[in-house]
């Protein structure tokens, strides 16, 4: 029950977290055209393709006292990241990255154009016209943006196991203890706590996409009739 | 188009084929201990014979599970004598076969440059206070973990040092966890301790009467299909020149029950 609750406290953090820097990156990415722009776009997509075990075997050495990171650490806190809490949630921001911004980019860039024109033309800067307009008429992607990083860091399991060091009510999160229960050959075990993880997913990705349905179709005819 | 096709039938054909290539290989299941005893043992074997070997590494107790489940694996080398047993118990593997080859050492290892000398300072690196994090394997299901718990119950510092352990999920990757110096110092496999990437570090030895002997056995599985290639290599196992490369990586050579007649519970011969 520790491990779910830990799941739930690293997956709460983690999408919060890659909301506040989702939205200004997709923003960025959905409207704005440079050169460059495909090498930032790859590098956004990278952790779909990597194998959680490149990515925390990086954060790992990355962590480490030789790492980058892991001097800013330590000369700022005297510690290292590695098997806490703030590590798990470092590395699974990067881990479920794509999974807030690829959904809010989506989003973005089917909002129709003649309405940021629109606004432009009445007088609204950038910031207006993101929070008045673009914000909400992306509720629906937003809210699936969210979700998706929320059970993706739910579910997430090789990155865990490469940073986190197992330690209960630290890092020791639910697909941990499923998997330590199997290597430990208490299938009962294992299979109690996955059929709970299976049910709570279940119930919060239908809640959510129930109520984003509703909610995505109410936002468009309230502003069809406005 | 016809050309095209004959492009994919072609890829095709040779995709089907890759597998039938390699049916004839001997397929092992290594415990992740093993990794460079191991490479080094398929590297002489193969220099002598026709066969060639395929090894996976991995934990012992996922093979376990594997094995139990079809995997298709000739000779399975446990880093816990139980679990081969276990496959014995279910008539999963040849009678006979069942063969103890090496037993395992566990070390106190710190990274180089740390400043901490284990080899001195025996259990007492483990408390300076310039150790934050101690990596060992997980105690509940890796037996290099439970023997590391063992140990440090023996030596009277569990309870003062608990809150410092971190579990690596089997043998390496604790030593990685100390490797990359996010741990300070580790209780890891002495075979690790003298791999290439670690042999600089530090070590200390804990004494074999700290903890219960790691009997590492392995089996020659019932589902093989290449029963005579694979009998071949545990033999070549069982050689002098076999248990000599064993030795060389850090594990010690057990007393077989063929040797001497054991008595069932007394473990005193494997005290040596």
């Amino acid at each position: 029950m520790d491990a779910l609750l830990l799941s739930f406290r690293l997956a709460a953090c983690v999408s919060a977290i890659l909301l506040l820097i989702g939205l200004p990156l997709a923003y960025w990415l959905a409207y704005w055209n440079w050169r460059g722009k495909f090498l930032l776009e790859a590098i956004v997509a990278m952790p779909l393709v990597l194998p959680p075990t490149v990515l925390g075997f990086y954060v790992l050495v990355a962590l480490g006292p030789h790492g980058p990171i892991g001097k800013i650490t330590e000369a700022l806190f005297h510690r290292g990241w590695a098997f806490t809490f703030t590590g798990l949630v470092f590395a699974s921001v990067l881990y479920s990255f794509p999974f807030t911004v690829q959904p809010l980019i989506a989003s973005f860039e089917g909002i129709d154009r003649r309405l940021l024109d629109a606004s432009a033309v009445l007088g609204a800067g950038h910031f207006r016209t993101f929070a008045n307009v673009i914000l909400p008429l992306s509720v629906p992607g937003i809210v699936t943006a969210v979700v998706l990083s929320f059970a993706h860091t739910l579910g997430e399991f090789g990155v865990v196991l490469m940073v986190g060091g197992n330690l209960p009510g630290i890092t020791r999160t639910v697909s941990i203890d499923i998997y330590d229960h199997v290597q430990s050959m208490e299938y009962a075990a294992a299979n109690r706590m996955a059929l709970l993880l299976l049910l709570v997913s279940f119930t919060v990705l239908s809640l959510v996409y129930g109520v984003n349905r509703k909610f995505g179709r109410r936002m468009w005819a309230s502003w069809a009739t406005r | 188009m016809n050309l095209a096709l004959r492009c994919v039938a072609a890829l095709l054909a040779l995709f089907v084929s890759l597998p039938s290539a390699a049916a004839q290989d001997v397929k092992i299941a290594a415990a992740a201990d093993l990794k460079f005893a191991m490479d080094d043992l398929v590297a002489q074997f193969e220099k002598q014979s026709e066969t060639k070997l395929d090894v996976s590494y991995g934990s012992s107790g996922n093979f376990l599970t594997q094995i139990q489940n079809g995997a298709p694996f000739d000779i399975f080398f446990s880093a816990d004598s139980n679990y081969p047993k276990k496959l014995e118990a279910a008539g999963l593997t040849e009678p006979g076969t069942l063969y103890e080859y090496a037993i395992g050492r566990i070390v106190i290892w710190t990274p180089p440059g740390s400043g901490l000398d284990p080899a001195a300072a025996g259990w007492k690196t483990l408390l300076d206070e310039r150790v934050k994090k101690i990596a060992i394997a997980n105690p509940d299901h890796a037996p290099y973990g439970r023997a590391a718990v063992a140990a440090l119950k023996n030596a009277r510092i569990y309870a003062q040092i608990k809150s410092k352990l971190v579990y690596g999920e089997n043998i390496s990757q604790a030593a990685q966890f100390v490797q990359s110096g996010n741990a300070q110092a580790g209780i890891i496999a002495l075979s690790l301790a003298l791999s290439p990437a670690m042999k600089n570090g530090n070590l200390w030895q804990i004494p074999q009467s700290a903890y219960p002997p790691l009997l590492q056995a392995a089996v020659l599985l019932k589902s093989s299909k290449n029963k005579d290639a694979a009998r071949k290599f545990l033999d070549f196992v069982k050689s002098p020149a076999g248990q000599e490369t064993l030795e060389r990586y850090g594990f010690t050579h057990p007393i077989q029950a063929s040797d001497v007649l054991s008595v069932p519970g007394n473990s005193a011969a494997l005290h040596r």
